[in-house]
């Protein structure tokens, strides 16, 4: 299942965000937005998982998903939204409740994304025992349970440290080299964006508009961490973003 | 710093760090019960506290061991722990499922926000005879004005705590396409569960403070009455004794309910 976007506007009352953003997002393609702060990456991502409803323009899905996805377009939230109340494995069996499978499918569900993620033995352990790495994990567990056909992933990596963070973009990779899925990945790091994109879009401050789009041709799990050459596609965002960087910093905040 | 002289003088980096952390002391609640009766009891006996002013604690102790061994004590408890138990439940539950409604439905809040706000702050106790007018002068007026005292505080900390349930993790739900009646079961409901019980507390007080106003009316046993006939007879011994017997039975709710609590809300730290 591919998504387009044709034609998205979005506006808060009169504060324009997104101006005439159209895009393909094509199956089992991880395509990273990036932008300035304030651009509206993640009103974007909200927008084409139907959390929010664009004030122009469509967002479409092109053919239909897999006869198994329980929940087509699924979400991976920067502060994780876990259940503090519930233990991994009851975190991951939420999402699936609804769907009227039986006891025994949802128990072979989450033992199996558990050990997708590595997270066989965390179980039963709550999420306050657990960190921020390891929560994350759990979030890309709970994503995969419903087997979507888009993630919908914001800014996924940006509450962790710098080496978590290295050692979840690893894991990501291996995860789409076994299955490739389809992602929207939001970040503002472009270290990230280069790591795990196979296009990258480059959004301009706000209204975000579509600035450029990067293609990466190099395979997932051969980019690693201080890649010459990624390194000089990185270079080369930094130098379109900067001068719209410095400006949103710059820029007051009237909401 | 290149001095040599400077250099040798070494000195320890004083540590300032401390405090602004409460600490836990089980024994100093006791102790200060223990040193206030102490007081009062040594006051009382060496004459410095006039009788008149305050009972012998020992005569107060004297006085319940009498109500205990006459058997006096379950004649009194018995009613006012059933009136208790009935209107502080009718209150909680009412209160509780009238909150959640608030939380649930803007309609509902609209009308009803208003209309708690205007009888929380009625002294329930200044509605006596109405109640008895409604509810007849026996037991159901009783649990209708303690029902009636529990259930505004209930309502105002039940629709407080849903409001306040992270809103992200209900967007989570949504986006995961659960069902509505799955997100508040399971989401809202156990979000809330913090504010809804440290809620109860406070109405379960109220209701304790409402007991002896629905004893006023016209009740033969229960310990308000017992207190209030002490009252009107100036036996400060009797007095004393019925009041720590409510007092007891703040500790206890107190107790069951940080039972509760540790139970029911093991996943926080």
């Amino acid at each position: 299942m591919d998504i387009r976007l044709s034609g998205i506007s979005h506006s808060y009352g009169d504060l324009e965000v997104l101006r005439n953003i159209s895009l393909d997002i094509p199956s089992g393609r991880i395509v990273c937005v990036v932008g300035p702060t304030g651009c509206g990456k993640s009103t974007l991502l909200r927008l084409i998982g139907g959390l929010e409803q664009p004030t122009g323009g469509n967002v479409l899905q092109l053919g239909v998903p897999a006869a198994d996805c329980l929940n087509p377009l699924t979400y991976v939230f920067q502060d994780y939204a876990l259940l503090p109340w519930r233990s991994v494995a009851g975190n991951v069996s939420l999402v699936l409740e609804d769907h009227g499978l039986a006891r025994a499918d949802i128990k072979n569900t989450v033992s199996d994304v558990l050990a997708r993620t590595r997270l066989t033995d965390f179980a039963r352990t709550l999420p306050r025992q657990l960190s921020g790495g390891m929560k994350q994990r759990v979030g890309i567990a709970r994503a995969l349970a419903v087997k979507p056909a888009v993630m919908l992933m914001d800014e996924p990596l940006s509450a962790l440290d710098s080496q978590t963070r290295e050692l979840l973009m690893d894991d990501l990779a291996a995860l789409w080299t076994r299955q490739p899925f389809t992602a929207v990945y939001v970040t503002h790091n472009l270290d990230e964006a280069v790591r795990m994109g196979h296009s990258i879009v480059v959004l301009s401050r706000s209204p975000g508009q579509i600035r450029e789009i990067m293609h990466l041709e190099k395979p997932l799990h051969e980019r690693s961490y201080g890649d010459k050459d990624l390194q000089f596609r990185q270079k080369y965002l930094w130098n379109l973003m900067r001068d719209e960087a410095r400006a949103a910093d710059a820029e007051l905040i009237n909401v | 710093m290149s001095d040599a002289e400077e250099t040798d003088i070494a000195r320890q980096v004083g540590f300032r760090g401390g405090g602004f952390a409460p600490k836990p002391h089980r024994w100093m609640g006791p102790a200060v019960f223990a040193v206030l009766i102490g007081l009062a009891e040594a006051g009382t006996r060496s004459g410095f506290i006039s009788p008149l002013s305050l009972p012998k604690p020992s005569d107060v102790f004297l006085t319940f061991r009498e109500l205990y061994e006459s058997g006096m004590l379950w004649t009194h408890l018995a009613p006012t722990l059933t009136r208790l138990l009935i209107g502080a439940s009718l209150g909680a539950t009412a209160g509780i499922a009238t909150g959640v409604m608030i939380g649930l439905f803007s309609y509902f809040r609209a009308g009803m926000v208003p209309l708690i706000a205007a009888l929380f702050p009625i002294p329930k106790i200044a509605l006596l005879p109405l109640f008895i007018i409604w509810f007849g002068i026996d037991e159901a007026s009783k649990y209708a004005l303690i029902a009636f005292g529990t259930f505004t505080p209930t309502v105002v900390a039940t629709y407080c705590a849903v409001d306040n349930v992270d809103r992200t993790l209900v967007r989570m739900g949504q986006s995961f396409g659960m069902s509505w009646k799955s997100i508040v079961r399971k989401i809202i409901l156990p979000g809330a569960m913090p504010g809804i019980l440290s809620g109860l507390r406070v109405s379960l007080s109220i209701a304790i403070i409402l007991l002896v106003a629905a004893e006023m009316l016209g009740a033969e046993h229960g310990i308000g009455a017992y207190i209030l006939e002490a009252g009107s007879l100036y036996n400060l011994e009797r007095l004393f004794a019925g009041v720590v017997i409510l007092s007891l039975l703040g500790v206890l709710l107190n107790a069951v309910i940080g039972a509760i609590e540790r139970y029911m809300l093991r996943w926080r730290t």
